[in-house]
C-alpha cells in the first residue's frame, strides 16, 4: 500500500472544463458551425447482405440545395494494404469499405452513398432519391451458424489463419487462436470435480449518448481539416489519411468535446465520407449519425458462444481449465477474440489450461472495442463456473476465489507473468466490507460475487507545459477528455510542481499542436498521459534548476527541488511560482515537455458484490444493493475513480439484464433505438457503493493503475451468481432478461 | 414531412423575447441549435428516449426534439443556457460540478434542466422521486449515483438559500 | 396550423383528408412521421382549442377529459387521481416526465397502439369517446375505438374531442399495471387495467378488466370480468379471472416478449391489478 502523503493527488478539485459543461457552452462536434457549412446524410443498406448491382445518383444530384453526392466509386482503391495504426494494424480495404460499401453490403446500415445539401432534411430527401439496385444474399447473424461450412460467405477470399497457417478454402473465420500452459489432460485427471457448461452472450452496444459526428473542410490546397468526436485524434488522422490515400501531414484533426465513447469512437466511420463531400462541394460538411445509424452502423461488441470447463481438487485448488470461444467480429475480421482468450482465466492461477478462440465474420456491423473488450463475456462464464465448483466442494464463493486468486509471479495462459497486482487485496476488501458482512434476508433474494480483470495499457502520450509570467501553467496534451482526464492529468503536474490543480490550465490539443498521443482507451490516460505530464513537469524543473543556478550563481547540481516544489540552493529558496516569475522577468520562456511510451500493462483487478430480488412470477430482477471494489493503484481524483467504477458497473448491469441486439427474420436489427435497446435508466439501479483499493503501481510515479474498463467485467457474472442464489436457476445466456429468466425458472425443476 | 413555407414565430427564451422563422417540419431542438445558436440542448436520439434535449416549455420539462418549432408561438422556454443567474452558477450546476456528477457532459444539460424543474417543485425530493422523475434522462457514463446525490445536494442548498 | 375551434379542425380535415394529421402532444406523431410510418402534408395543432385542452369533473356525469389534456395534468390532479386510479397509474408511466408533459390521453387512444398504457384503463373505466365530424358529434365506447394496430374508428374528417369517463362511487376502485423489462421508459409487454365496484357486503358488484399488448387492439375481458361478480374478493378468485383473461389473449413474439411469456403475464397482472383495485375501493 502506498503511504506517501500528497497535496493535490487524492483531492477532489472541480474539473477545469466543468463550468463550460454545466452551462451548455462546451462545444461538441454537432455544435460546430462553419461559414457555408453543408449538412450530410448517409444512405444506408436496408439489407443485411446484398450485392450492389448499380447506384444511380442522378436524381439526387439534380435536387435544388444538393451540392455533392458520393458513393464507393469516389473512394480511392486501397486494396488489401495493411496499415499500422499504433495500437494494432488494420486492413485498409476493410476499413475503407466499412466507411462506404463498394461491391457488397455486409450488414443493415452499411453506408452506400452520401449527400451534402444546404439542410439535413434536403440531404435526407435527396438520399431517398438515390436508386440502388441490390441482389439480396443469404445472411447470418449467429456466430456458430456463421462457422458452418455452408454458411453464407461474407468475404470470398478470406482464409482462416490458424497459428500462422492459412486454410485452403475460404470461410467466415479469419483467425483461430490457441493458447496453452501445462498439461491439460493431466490437469483434469487430477481434478476431483469437473464442471463444463456452454454460455452465450448477445451483441451489445456502447450506447454513448452523443451520436457520431464530424465536420470536414477540404481546402483547395489539399489541406483537410476535421473536427470530430473521437477517442483519438491521431489515430483518426491516420485512418482518414490512409483511407483517402492523402499525406498524413495534410490532415488536421481537432477533437471536439466528446459525448462518450467507451471504445466505440476509435474507428473512423464518417470522416472520409465527410471529407470527400467537402472536396466535391468546396464547402465544409457536417455529418451526424442518427441514433439508428449508431446502433446499426458503428461498432458494437461481439456476441459470443463459449464452452468452458474447469476442474478442481477437493481442497478447492482449480487445477485445469479449458475454453473454446467463438466471438463474432461483425462484418469484417478483427473482433475481440484476442483479449477474450487472454482474459478467460486471468483471475485464477490455474496450472493447466488451454484456450481456443475463433474470430468470426457475420452480417452485423463490424465490432469495435467496448470497455474491456472481450473480457465481460468470459467473466460471465468463468465466474459462474467458479461458483459452481465452490458449491460442489461445499466452499464459500469468496473462499474459492481467495484460494485461487492470481498474485505476483502467476503466469497467465497467454504467457505473461504478473508483476505485483491487487486481486487478493480486492478480495480482502470485499471480505471486510460492510456489504459482505450484512446478511441478506427475505424470499427470492440472493447475493453473488465475481472478480474481473483488464490489462490497462501504456502506449504513447505526450504533454507540454508552458509557464506563464505568474507561474501558472498552460498544459497541452493530446488525450481527448471523456470523463475529466484533463483534471486528473493536470493534478499530477500540479503535484510534481508544488502547485494547485487550479494553477494548471489544461488543454486538449489538436494533431498540429499536441505531441503524438494514442487513443483515450485501454484505461491508459490517467496512467500514461498523467505520466507524460509528470515527466514534462520534471523536464521543467530541470530547466529551472539550470536557470536558477545562473540566477543564484551556483551550479545546477547545487539546486534542490524540495518536496513542496520549491527550489533552493546557495542560500536561496523560492517557490515554483516565485522562481518562475523571476525567470520570466529575466526573459526566460519556459516550456517543459515529455513523451512517454510505457509498455507494461497496469493490471486492474476488481471484485463485485450484488444483491438481487427476483420476481418469481415475472423473472424481473431488482438490484437491491451493489458494491464495486477495485484496485486503482493510486486514485488521483477519487471522485473520478468512483465515477468510472459506478459507470462501468451500470453498463455491466445493463448488459447483464436487458441489453441486446434483437434481429428480425431478415437479419436486420429490430431495436435500433433507445426505446427497445434498453440501457439502464436512473430508476433501474441503486446507488453503486465503491471501495477503492490502492496497491500502488511500481511502474508509475504516483502508483496509478488504469481503472476505466475493469468495472464492466464482473456485473453479469455477479448478477448471475446472485440470481442463482435467489432462484436456484443457472443463467448461461445474456441478457438475463425477464422472459428468459422466467422461462429458465419454469424449466428448472430444482428452482424454488 | 415535406418542406413548406417558413413560419414566423415569436416566443420567449430564457426571459428574452425572440422571433425566428422556421419550417413547419423543424423541431424546437433544431430551431434552438441551428437557428438560434443555443447548442446547449443536445440531440441524443431524436425520438424522446434520452432526454438530452430537455427544455422547459411553459415551466414543464419536454423533449425539444418532440416539439415543433411552430408550436412555441407565445410560449416561454427555458434552456440550459438560462439556468445560471448572470455571473453565478445555479445550485444545481454547482452541485453537479462539486459532486463530479458528469463525465462526458453530453447528457448534463438535459439533466440540469429536468433536475431544476423537479427541485423548483420539490427541493426535498427523495432518492426515489428523483430517480422516477429523471428516468427520462439517460446517462451512460456515471451510473447515476453521483447525479442523484448532486440533485439531492442542490435541493438542500436551494432550500438553505431560500 | 393551429385552428381555434373544433369546427375549424373539421373543415381542415375535410379539405386535406388523410394527408392532414392532428397533433396534440406530438410524442408519437413526430416519431412516426420521421420514421416514415405516417405521412402528412398538413399537421394541425389542436392545442389552441379550449374544448380539447380542458377537462371538467362533476359528481353526476363524471369526467370529461379533453383529447389533448396531458398525462401530467391528469396525475397531478389529486381528485382525479384518487377517483380514477387506473388512469392515474397509466398516465404516470407513459414515457418519462418530459413525455408526460406533452403526451395526452386522447393521443394515446387515437394512436391506437395495442400496447397503449391509457387504453386498458379507459376500457376498464368504461369510458366513451366523443367524436366530432362533418355530420356533427357522436359517441363511441372506448373499447370499440381501436380497430387494429395504429388504426382507429375515426372516419375521414373526424376527430376525437374528448373522453367521457363515468362518475365513480365511493366503493369503486381501479388500477393499471404493465410489465416492462426496465422500470420506466419501456413500452408495455403486457398491460392490464381493472375496475371494480364493491357491494355493501364486500362482494364484487361489478367489474371490468381490460388487456393491452396481447392482441391487435386493447381488449375488454368480458368473461373474466363477469366471473368476479357476486363473489368475495380473494387471491384464488383473481387468479381464476386471470386464467379466463389469458384465454382471449393472442399475443405475438417480438423484441418485447414471447407469446408464452405475454400470455403468462396476463394472469399475473390481472391478479395484481384486481388486488390493488379492490384495496382502493375499500379504502376510498
Amino acid at each position: 500500500m502506498t503511504t506517501t502523503q500528497y497535496r493535490v493527488i487524492g483531492s477532489r478539485p472541480v474539473r477545469h472544463d466543468g463550468a463550460d459543461k454545466v452551462t451548455g457552452k462546451a462545444i461538441y462536434t454537432a455544435d460546430m458551425k462553419l461559414p457555408g457549412m453543408l449538412s450530410g446524410f448517409v444512405l444506408r443498406s436496408p439489407h443485411a447482405h446484398a450485392k450492389i448491382l448499380s447506384i444511380d445518383t442522378s436524381e439526387a444530384e439534380a435536387m435544388p440545395g444538393v451540392h455533392a453526392v458520393v458513393t464507393g466509386a469516389d473512394f480511392p482503391n486501397v486494396e488489401d494494404k495493411i496499415a499500422d495504426l499504433g495500437e494494432g494494424s488494420v486492413n485498409l480495404a476493410y476499413l475503407s469499405t466499412n466507411c462506404m460499401a463498394q461491391k457488397k453490403v455486409l450488414y443493415r446500415g452499411h453506408a452506400v452513398a452520401a449527400v451534402a445539401a444546404t439542410d439535413v432534411h434536403i440531404a435526407e430527401e435527396a438520399a431517398a432519391k438515390i436508386k440502388v439496385e441490390y441482389e439480396v444474399l443469404d445472411s447470418v447473424t449467429w456466430v456458430l451458424d456463421a462457422m458452418q461450412d455452408d454458411a453464407p460467405l461474407l468475404h470470398e477470399n478470406l482464409l482462416t489463419d490458424s497459428l500462422g497457417k492459412k486454410a485452403e478454402t475460404p470461410s467466415n473465420i479469419p483467425v483461430h487462436m490457441h493458447f496453452e500452459k501445462g498439461d491439460v489432460a493431466a490437469g483434469f485427471a487430477e481434478a476431483d470435480v469437473i464442471i463444463e457448461r456452454e454460455f452465450k452472450t448477445a451483441t451489445v452496444h456502447q450506447g454513448y449518448i452523443e451520436p457520431h459526428a464530424v465536420v470536414a473542410d477540404y481546402n483547395e490546397d489539399g489541406r483537410l481539416r476535421i473536427w470530430t468526436a473521437t477517442q483519438g485524434s491521431f489515430t483518426c488522422r491516420q485512418q482518414t489519411a490512409e483511407v483517402l490515400q492523402i499525406p498524413l501531414g495534410n490532415v488536421l484533426v481537432t477533437p471536439c468535446e466528446i459525448g462518450g465513447g467507451f471504445g466505440g469512437k476509435i474507428t473512423v466511420y464518417l470522416e472520409p465520407t465527410a471529407a470527400l463531400l467537402s472536396k466535391k462541394s468546396g464547402r465544409p460538411v457536417r455529418i451526424t449519425m442518427t441514433r439508428a445509424d449508431v446502433f446499426e452502423a458503428s461498432g458494437p461488441t461481439p456476441g459470443s458462444y463459449m464452452r468452458i470447463k474447469l476442474g478442481a481438487k477437493n481442497d478447492g485448488t482449480i487445477v485445469a481449465g479449458e475454453a473454446w470461444l467463438a466471438y463474432d467480429a461483425g462484418a469484417y475480421p478483427g473482433g475481440m477474440i484476442g483479449p477474450g482468450c487472454m482474459c478467460v482465466f486471468s483471475c485464477y492461477d490455474i496450472e493447466h489450461a488451454v484456450v481456443d478462440g475463433y474470430d468470426v465474420c457475420l452480417n452485423k456491423p463490424k465490432t469495435s472495442a467496448y470497455r474491456a473488450p472481450g473480457a465481460t463475456q468470459v467473466a460471465f462464464a468463468v465466474e459462474q463456473l467458479v461458483d459452481e465448483l465452490a458449491e460442489k466442494l461445499d466452499m464459500c464463493a469468496l473462499e474459492i476465489r481467495e484460494k485461487n486468486a492470481v498474485k505476483e509471479g502467476a503466469r497467465r495462459v497467454d504467457g505473461p507473468v504478473y508483476p505485483p497486482i491487487g486481486l487478493e487485496q480486492c478480495l480482502d476488501a470485499l471480505k471486510q466490507s460492510e456489504h459482505w458482512n450484512t446478511p441478506l434476508e427475505g424470499p427470492h433474494r440472493g447475493r453473488g460475487i465475481a472478480a474481473g480483470f483488464w490489462f490497462g495499457c501504456g502506449l504513447k502520450s505526450s504533454a507540454a507545459c508552458t509557464v506563464n509570467s505568474d507561474g501558472t501553467i498552460n498544459l497541452l496534451e493530446g488525450s481527448t477528455d471523456i470523463g475529466g482526464s484533463r483534471t486528473s492529468i493536470a493534478m499530477q503536474l500540479a503535484e510534481v510542481l508544488g502547485l494547485e490543480a487550479e494553477d494548471i490550465n489544461p488543454q486538449v490539443g489538436d494533431t498540429d499542436t499536441a505531441g503524438y498521443t494514442d487513443v483515450t482507451g485501454g484505461s491508459r490516460v490517467t496512467f500514461a498521459t498523467g505520466m507524460a505530464a509528470y515527466e514534462a513537469g520534471r523536464d521543467l524543473q530541470q530547466q529551472m534548476k539550470t536557470l536558477a543556478a545562473e540566477l543564484w550563481d551556483c551550479s545546477a547540481e547545487e539546486i534542490t527541488v524540495n518536496e513542496d516544489g520549491s527550489f533552493s540552493g546557495n542560500g536561496n529558496q523560492l517557490g515554483f511560482k516565485e522562481l518562475a516569475s523571476q525567470l520570466f522577468a529575466a526573459g526566460e520562456h519556459l516550456v517543459g515537455r515529455a513523451t512517454v511510451s510505457p509498455e507494461c500493462p497496469t493490471n486492474g483487478f476488481g471484485a463485485h458484490i450484488a444483491d438481487v430480488e427476483v420476481d418469481p412470477e415475472t423473472g424481473k430482477v431488482t438490484i437491491l444493493r451493489y458494491t464495486t471494489i477495485q484496485d486503482a493503484g493510486k486514485a488521483i481524483h477519487p471522485s473520478y475513480v468512483e465515477g468510472q467504477l459506478q459507470g462501468g458497473t451500470v453498463q455491466g448491469i445493463g448488459w447483464a439484464l436487458n441489453e441486446e441486439y434483437f434481429f428480425n427474420d431478415d437479419d436486420t436489427m429490430a431495436n435500433a433505438d433507445f426505446l427497445d435497446y434498453r440501457v439502464p435508466t436512473m430508476l433501474d439501479v441503486p446507488m453503486i457503493e465503491t471501495i477503492i483499493v490502492e496497491t500502488g503501481n511500481p511502474d508509475h510515479p504516483y502508483g496509478v493503475r488504469g481503472v476505466g474498463e475493469t468495472p464492466i467485467v464482473p456485473p453479469p457474472a455477479a448478477l448471475a451468481n446472485a440470481i442463482y442464489n435467489a432462484t436456484n436457476t443457472r443463467m448461461t445466456e445474456l441478457p438475463m432478461s425477464p422472459p428468459k429468466l422466467w422461462k429458465a425458472m419454469q424449466s428448472d425443476p430444482s428452482a424454488d | 414531412m415535406p418542406a413548406t413555407k417558413k413560419v414566423h414565430v415569436t416566443t420567449t427564451i430564457n426571459g428574452e423575447e425572440i422571433d425566428f422563422l422556421c419550417e413547419p417540419r423543424h423541431s424546437l431542438l433544431e430551431v434552438l441549435r441551428d437557428n438560434l445558436g443555443l447548442t446547449g440542448s443536445k440531440e441524443g436520439c431524436n425520438n424522446g428516449n434520452c432526454g438530452a434535449c430537455t427544455v422547459l416549455l411553459n415551466g414543464r420539462p419536454v423533449d425539444s426534439c418532440l416539439v415543433l418549432g411552430v408550436e412555441v408561438e407565445g410560449a416561454e422556454i427555458e434552456t440550459v443556457e438560462g439556468i445560471a443567474c448572470s455571473s453565478s452558477l445555479h445550485p444545481v450546476q454547482e452541485c453537479f460540478l462539486e459532486g463530479a456528477a458528469l463525465q462526458c457532459g453530453i447528457c448534463t444539460p438535459g439533466f440540469l434542466v429536468a433536475a431544476k424543474a423537479l427541485l423548483d417543485k420539490d427541493p426535498h425530493a427523495s432518492e426515489e422521486t428523483i430517480r422516477f422523475n429523471l428516468a427520462g434522462n439517460l446517462c451512460r457514463c456515471t451510473g447515476y449515483d453521483k447525479i442523484v446525490r448532486a440533485v439531492q445536494a442542490a435541493g438542500q442548498r436551494m432550500s438553505a438559500d431560500a | 396550423m393551429a385552428p381555434e375551434s373544433v369546427s375549424e379542425v373539421v373543415s381542415v380535415l375535410g379539405e386535406h383528408g388523410d394527408r392532414a394529421k392532428l397533433l396534440a402532444g406530438a410524442t408519437d406523431l413526430l416519431v412516426q412521421l420521421r420514421e416514415g410510418l405516417r405521412e402528412a402534408d398538413v399537421v394541425v395543432d389542436i392545442k389552441k382549442i379550449d374544448e380539447v385542452t380542458s377537462y371538467k369533473y362533476c359528481e353526476e356525469d363524471g369526467l370529461s377529459l379533453g383529447a389533448a389534456v396531458t398525462c401530467c395534468e391528469v396525475y397531478e390532479h389529486p381528485l382525479l387521481s384518487r377517483l380514477y386510479g387506473a388512469l392515474a397509474d397509466s398516465t404516470q408511466i407513459i414515457g418519462g416526465w418530459q413525455i408526460q408533459s406533452r403526451a395526452s390521453v386522447g393521443g394515446n387512444l387515437c394512436n391506437a397502439s395495442p400496447a397503449a398504457d391509457a387504453v386498458p384503463s379507459l376500457i376498464a373505466l368504461n369510458a366513451t369517446a366523443v367524436i366530432a365530424g362533418p355530420n356533427g358529434e357522436h359517441t363511441l365506447a372506448v373499447q370499440d375505438f381501436c380497430t387494429g394496430p395504429g388504426k382507429n374508428a375515426l372516419e375521414s374528417g373526424e376527430l376525437l374531442v374528448s373522453i367521457q369517463v363515468p362518475a365513480q362511487c365511493d366503493n369503486c376502485g381501479s388500477a393499471y399495471e404493465r410489465f416492462i423489462p426496465r422500470n420506466e421508459m419501456d413500452i408495455a409487454v403486457v398491460g392490464v387495467g381493472s375496475w371494480v365496484k364493491l357491494a355493501e357486503d364486500g362482494t364484487i358488484a361489478d367489474a371490468r378488466i381490460a388487456l393491452g399488448a396481447v392482441a391487435a387492439t386493447p381488449l375488454f375481458a368480458e368473461e373474466a370480468s363477469a366471473s368476479l361478480i357476486g363473489k368475495q374478493p380473494s387471491e384464488e378468485l383473481f387468479a381464476a379471472a386471470g386464467e379466463l383473461a389469458k384465454q382471449i389473449a393472442t399475443p405475438l413474439s417480438d423484441k418485447r416478449g414471447t407469446k408464452e411469456f405475454r400470455t403468462h403475464l396476463v394472469g399475473v397482472l390481472v391478479k395484481r391489478t384486481l388486488t390493488v383495485a379492490v384495496e382502493r375501493a375499500q379504502n376510498k
